[in-house]
């Protein structure tokens, strides 16, 4: 059997397999292998017998084969060239052999191309690069401080360099003249942007995975170490330039931006639905090494089943005013009950409780927002800028107030302080909820014919979070609370209107919505639905 | 509020979006800027959840007017608020792309002032990246619905992907959970979506140099199980939707709860596996020539859990089998159970020069265990169906009976 040595290389094996076949070889004649391979004394020995198979002079063989057998050419698998070969005579007396997947030879060849190709995409995918700065750049900095090297003649000059069994490799990156007229942007750096990865492939891919990197930084500036080889891309030149291989510790250790993507990796995913076993098979650990978000993983998944139900409980148990409304409805009994209500911390910051007003058995009851500032010192409803809106309403309607019943979705004040002002601030929908036990007990006591809600925090507390209030505002709904609840805009929502004009409209629904729930409130219930 | 707060509350804010492909638009590095698409999108990591991470997906602002009950962003719920800067945006995308931590941006907003204003500030950020910085990557625009036309033709110019979410199966479901949105609405943004598609692509096959418009075409999402809609429900939505705006992707989202949920929500994540039967349905319709009334049937609207589509539907239809490997048609071969739509092509092209084994077969990787009862191979003839059993014989066949002696039935 003859033994060829080859280069690592595609077209090392080319040239061979050109010149074997031209001889006659027949795939069992021959053995080709690595230059890199160990040779066993027997091996050595063996003498070479001649060729026996029958001399080819012209090849054949196809773009397909070709660019197979390039791919597969990657892989570490020593065996390889002789497959390629093997396959290659073959294909001279069977052309459509390719197309027979389940041939053993075509099934090896899909084989190894199939994990070069994957190892390819996952070097695409898991490689992360580092910035570092070059000289040239008064904060530069040398990547790697080898004691043994000489000392260097400028302190920041930027080498990468790792002692092997054959001495020191070093590899010193160009000097880098940054221009000092431009002013970088991001799409254009500064020129002093270097940018650094390391990684370890399975198979020798580094000439296969360059090109993609090249394409897709082709401004930057920056170096792929591998055990394998090295690779710089120059963009002013645009050219890949191959050195051997360094280890791990010749790259920089860290880049600012991590920490950064470590929050965004952290905040992305949905602990409610863990699946680790998914993640650990679509990126193995062996490729952990390289990616600095990982170090996060095994406290995001301790943690996740604890924020689940932690929020779970918290939803579970929502704030309610239930426990502090009295059993007795009674106007006098809720007045005196609502001051110790505690069902949500808004009586905390506010001054005092706003319990509803007027008539014990109105039959007409408006439910508004919440208190405003000056209702909250005075204790009473609707007595600010709001009420006086409200008040201008009811007295062109003729309607007294003291007939009518006037409370709010919410008892207590929410505001933010700013300066000496407190700003009024919307209820959330959990506040509101949490103080409508309150508001069922107040219609439960005034049994009114109609309800009229201001604004849509009233309205989501007896017609649910989606009721759409432009949509809907002046039409007579069916509640579990009132057979008749109409609903219109908050008084406030006039003041704040963008100008007179549409001011005077806001008011005018206001006013029209109000005069429907007050003719639908006096008229006699009637007999039969119309 | 610095940058890393911001990006913690607007990323969270965007989990619950499922889509991630960075698939179907390819683009050469233009020399000018970082970036190119190869058209075969790439997962940059995997999330505990195991999701893909292939964009940078977040919210240009979690602020929002709308109060739609299933979405964490809703105007009701107890959050904290944020938002970006289109500068910040485009800063961190253009730095996280040099390290190889994304293939590029995937940009959505809560409704902030209005429909065209939210699409206006997603564009500009889109249209920044691509003009001033010459960025290569893929970037996904989400398509507010109710948008102008002119904002969704702008949008596509920049962007590779246009989504506009259809966010559940049914009109009932949106009226129920989401006032503000209306199905009309928002398949009236798909049809702008798929009507300037068509004529962008039209164009590009006259001159290569005419724009292209969102060249890997639109994607929508449907939360499931958020409401009773069934799976049937969901798949006529999907078939509709695929026929309609010609969608290249419809992401199904197993409903999961997040904090200050409404009270009309489940506290429950729906089961991972309805999800998973759905996508599987999902490609059986868009692959394997199956019909979406195929897959269920209205005793049955539901997907089983335990079984997968493909073979629930083998079992119920044992007339159509066993399939001849070495004979039978691309459309028999596809319904086989077992057989995935690549090996039926490397079948196709094999059998012409080998007749296939059932060790072939193996050697393709098909699942023999799940395809040994609908199929012959040369070496291989499935048992008769026990579904057609016959009664016990209990008399000795007569061997001279004119009957018996042609079928071999009593």
């Amino acid at each position: 059997m003859k033994r060829i040595p080859l280069e690592p290389d595609f077209n090392a094996w080319r040239e061979a397999a050109r010149e074997a076949l031209h001889l006659g070889y027949r795939p069992d004649e021959l053995d080709l292998q690595d230059s890199t391979a160990p040779v066993t004394l027997d091996l050595a020995l063996e003498s070479a017998g001649d060729p026996t198979g029958v001399p080819v002079t012209a090849p054949h063989t196809s773009k397909a084969f070709l660019e197979s057998a390039s791919v597969a050419a990657a892989h570490r698998d020593p065996q390889r060239w002789n497959l390629l070969y093997r396959i290659l005579y073959r294909l001279q007396s069977n052309r459509n052999l390719l197309k027979i997947s389940v041939d053993p030879d075509i099934g090896e060849l899909e084989r190894l191309e199939s994990q070069v190709r994957r190892d390819l995409h996952k070097m695409h995918a898991f490689l992360r690069f580092r910035l570092v700065l070059e000289p040239g750049d008064p904060n530069a900095r040398p990547i790697v401080v080898d004691e043994s090297l000489p000392s260097e003649p400028e302190p920041h000059h930027l080498v990468l360099a790792t002692p092997t069994p054959f001495g020191i490799n070093r590899t010193e990156l160009p000097h880098c003249d940054p221009d000092p007229l431009a002013t970088p942007t991001p799409s254009q750096p500064d020129t002093c942007e270097h940018f650094i990865a390391w990684y370890q492939p399975d198979h020798r891919i580094l000439p296969l995975a360059a090109p993609f990197f090249a394409e897709r930084f082709s401004i930057m500036r920056w170096t792929i170490l591998t055990p394998d080889a090295s690779v710089s891309w120059d963009p002013a030149i645009k050219q890949l330039t191959f050195a051997p291989g360094l280890p791990r510790e010749s790259a920089p250790a860290e880049d600012e931006l991590e920490d950064l993507w470590r929050s965004y990796y952290a905040s992305i995913y949905n602990p409610a639905r863990m699946n680790p076993g998914m993640m650990r098979s679509e990126m193995p650990v062996r490729y952990w090494k390289n990616l600095p978000e990982v170090s996060l993983l095994p406290q995001l998944i301790t943690q996740s089943q604890n924020r689940v139900s932690a929020m779970v409980t918290r939803q579970q148990q929502q704030p309610s005013a239930q426990p502090f409304v009295p059993e007795d409805h009674s106007l006098p009994e809720l007045r005196a009950a609502l001051p110790g209500c505690k069902g949500c911390d808004l009586y905390k910051e506010s001054t005092q409780v706003v319990p509803g007003s007027g008539g014990a058995h109105a039959r007409l009851l408006v439910v508004g927002e919440q208190p405003g500032d000056q209702e909250d010192l005075q204790g009473e409803p609707f007595v600010g800028p709001a009420g006086r809106i409200l008040d201008r309403a009811m007295a062109e309607l003729n309607i007294d107030r003291s007939k009518i019943y006037l409370t709010n979705a919410v008892k207590h004040f929410k505001f933010v302080q700013r300066g000496k002002f407190r700003l009024h601030q919307n209820p959330r929908m959990s506040e509101i909820t949490a103080c409508r036990p309150w508001l069922l007990a107040e219609i439960d006591t005034v049994k009114p014919q109609v309800i009229l809600c201001l604004g849509a925090s009233a309205s989501k507390s007896l017609l649910g979070g989606t009721f759409a209030l432009m949509r809907d505002h002046g039409k007579i709904l069916e509640t579990p609370y009132a057979s008749q609840v109409i609903a219109t805009i908050h008084p406030s929502a006039v003041l704040r209107a963008r100008d007179k004009e549409s001011g005077e409209q806001l008011y005018n629904f206001l006013r029209d919505d109000m005069a429907l729930a007050w003719q639908t409130a006096a008229a006699k219930p009637a007999l039969s639905p119309v | 509020m610095n940058v890393q707060q911001k990006l913690e509350i607007l990323a969270d804010a965007a989990k619950y979006d499922a889509s991630c492909a960075s698939s179907g638009a390819k683009r050469s590095g233009n020399g000018k800027g970082v970036g190119h698409s190869d058209g075969m999108g790439i997962c940059h990591s995997y999330t505990p959840d195991g999701r893909c991470v292939s964009l940078l997906k977040i919210l240009l602002t979690n602020f929002c007017t709308y109060d739609c009950v299933f979405c964490v962003n809703r105007i009701s719920s107890d959050i904290q608020r944020a938002r970006f800067t289109p500068e910040e945006v485009i800063t961190l995308t253009l730095d996280f792309y040099k390290r190889n931590y994304i293939e590029g941006l995937f940009l959505s907003s809560g409704i902030i002032q209005s429909p065209d204003y939210t699409m206006e500030q997603l564009i500009q950020v889109a249209k920044t990246l691509r003009a001033v910085h010459h960025f290569g990557g893929y970037i996904h625009l989400k398509a507010i619905p109710g948008a102008s036309e002119l904002l969704i033709q702008q949008a596509g110019l920049f962007a590779d992907r246009l989504s506009a979410n259809i966010e559940l199966p049914t009109q009932q479901d949106l009226v129920q959970l989401a006032p503000e949105k209306k199905s009309a609405i928002i398949e009236s943004t798909m049809n702008q979506i798929a009507v300037r598609k068509d004529e962008a692509d039209e164009d590009r096959r006259r001159s290569s140099r005419a724009p292209a418009f969102a060249a890997a075409g639109q994607s929508t999402q449907m939360v499931v199980g958020a409401t009773t809609a069934s799976d049937r429900e969901i798949l006529t939505t999907a078939t509709h939707l695929y026929g309609q705006y010609k969608l290249r992707r419809i992401y199904y989202t197993g409903f999961s709860p997040y904090p200050a949920a409404d009270a009309r929500l489940p506290l429950k994540p729906s089961p991972r596996m309805r999800e998973h039967r759905l996508y599987q349905s999902d490609w059986l319709m868009r692959f394997y020539g199956f019909e979406a009334s195929e897959l269920t049937s209205s005793d049955s609207p539901d997907l089983s859990l335990t079984e997968d589509p493909k073979t629930t539907w083998a079992r119920s239809h044992p007339e159509f089998f066993p399939v001849d490997v070495n004979a039978a048609p691309r459309e028999a071969l596809l319904r086989v159970p077992g057989i995935g739509y690549r090996n039926v092509e490397r079948i196709l092209s094999i059998r012409k020069y080998h007749q296939l084994l059932l060790n072939d077969l193996k050697k393709l990787h098909v699942r023999i265990k799940n395809a040994m009862p609908y199929l012959i191979t040369v070496d291989h003839l499935p048992h008769q169906q026990p579904t057609d059993s016959k009664p016990q014989l209990t008399t000795q066949l007569d061997l001279f009976a004119p009957r018996s002696a042609l079928t071999g039935s009593v």
